[in-house]
């Protein structure tokens, strides 16, 4: 009886005695649940990670989690989080999978009724739910972080600068234009200008969807700009709604030359450039 | 007070700004270009401003001012080498520089002023 009481009195000891068949069986319970999506060997590495560095904290009942010696599985449970984001799983598969440990636990203690084994029980499961916290809160990061990889990455894509011709630039925009990607374009293209020399600049807007008064309002700035600097822009491929929009919200294009499509506009900067192309004469 | 020096080659002034400007210094400029213009009898004057980086709306104003000066002497002005961050600011100051020429750099500021100064004399 003693013997049996004193055991059963830690539950720190309880469960490192038991240690193999608890991630053997918490892992058999995850596996189930996320139905083969990952596999044993990839979960059992994982969890006896996490089942070492979680083991020497279980007594530490009443602290919390953000203090230093939660440090490594802090660490620990985050990179976990992380790969589960890039794997495509969802939150509440990773938070599950570190709940399912308080189910295999209570199976084990299930047999004793020591009051002090059951309040040792109540501080783990609550280490347990603040641990199924912290991998929402580092899959919430981790999304946040892709997502504003992928916009900075998207203002690199859509507005490059192309040289069409000696002297003539090309910016063909694609897209919703917000305020900060029209700012984006308007530095690139007078740096542009300015690194070759060009005189003559299309803004072409043919993938351009949507045009609203600060839009246009920020196209036409950087038209003025260009002038100020010495060159000419012209806008070319404003779609027929969009053209209707404009003329609906009263914006002046004034003396800024626009032209129907690419061609149109290459062609007029060429002229302008004192560029003819002419057709060859077929013998 | 730092002063601009004026540069004449042939029937053109070349000012070319290398200096932090005070408004002081742009007054000065003002005078002197327009005892210049008035002495040489130039038809052009081209300011660089490849150099500067920083403006506010009194140097906006200021080429608007000299190109007018000028037009009185029957002279055309070419703002030249003007900076991205330079153009911006003036549009966002709402200054677009009405009635000044403007080009990418020296060279071609010259060749407008020479395509200017043969339109004169036919």
């Amino acid at each position: 009886m003693t013997a049996d009481a004193q055991r059963a009195q830690n539950l720190t000891d309880l469960l490192r005695a038991d240690a193999d068949t608890l991630i053997g069986t918490w892992v058999d319970t995850v596996a189930a649940l996320l139905r083969g999506r990952s596999t044993k060997k990839e979960l059992e590495g994982d969890f006896k990670e996490l089942f070492a560095a979680l083991l020497p904290l279980v007594g530490n009942d009443g602290k919390s989690i953000a203090g230093p010696e939660f440090a490594d599985l802090r660490a620990l449970l985050e990179e976990y989080s992380r790969g589960r984001v890039r794997a495509g799983f969802t939150p509440s598969e990773t938070a599950s999978s570190v709940f399912a440990l308080k189910r295999v636990v209570f199976d084990l203690t299930e047999n004793s009724d020591d009051p002090l084994m059951f309040r040792q029980l109540m501080a783990f499961s609550g280490l347990l739910d603040a641990l199924g916290l912290l991998t929402f809160e580092s899959y919430a990061q981790a999304r946040e972080e892709i997502i504003r990889e992928q916009s900075e990455q998207l203002l690199e894509l859509t507005t490059p600068v192309v040289k069409v011709w000696e002297g003539v630039l090309a910016v063909p925009l694609v897209g919703t234009l917000d305020s900060a990607r029209t700012q984006v374009v308007m530095e690139k293209l007078l740096e542009a200008l300015v690194e070759t020399g060009s005189e003559h600049a299309i803004i072409d807007i043919t993938g351009v969807f949507a045009v609203d008064t600060q839009v246009a309002q920020h196209l036409l700035k950087t038209v003025v700009a260009a002038r100020l600097m010495g060159a000419e822009c012209i806008v070319s491929g404003i779609r027929p709604q969009i053209a209707q929009t404009i003329v609906a919200l009263g914006i002046e294009f004034g003396d800024i030359v626009t032209k129907a499509s690419l061609a149109d506009a290459l062609r007029h900067a060429l002229r302008k450039e004192g560029v003819d192309v002419v057709r060859r004469e077929t013998v | 007070m730092e002063r601009v020096p004026i540069l004449k080659i042939g029937g053109v002034l070349l000012v070319s700004i290398q200096i932090d400007l005070q408004d002081q210094s742009v007054l000065a400029l003002q005078e002197d270009l327009a005892e210049k213009i008035s002495s040489t009898g130039a038809h052009g004057v081209v300011i660089d401003i490849s150099a500067v980086e920083i403006v506010d709306s009194f140097i906006g104003r200021m080429f608007a001012t000299i190109a007018s000066i000028s037009r009185l002497f029957d002279a055309d002005t070419v703002v030249v080498g003007m900076r991205p961050a330079v153009a911006i600011t003036l549009v966002e100051l709402g200054l677009t520089l009405g009635g000044v020429r403007t080009a990418l750099d020296l060279e071609r500021g010259m060749k407008i002023l020479g395509q200017l100064g043969r339109g004169r004399e036919s």
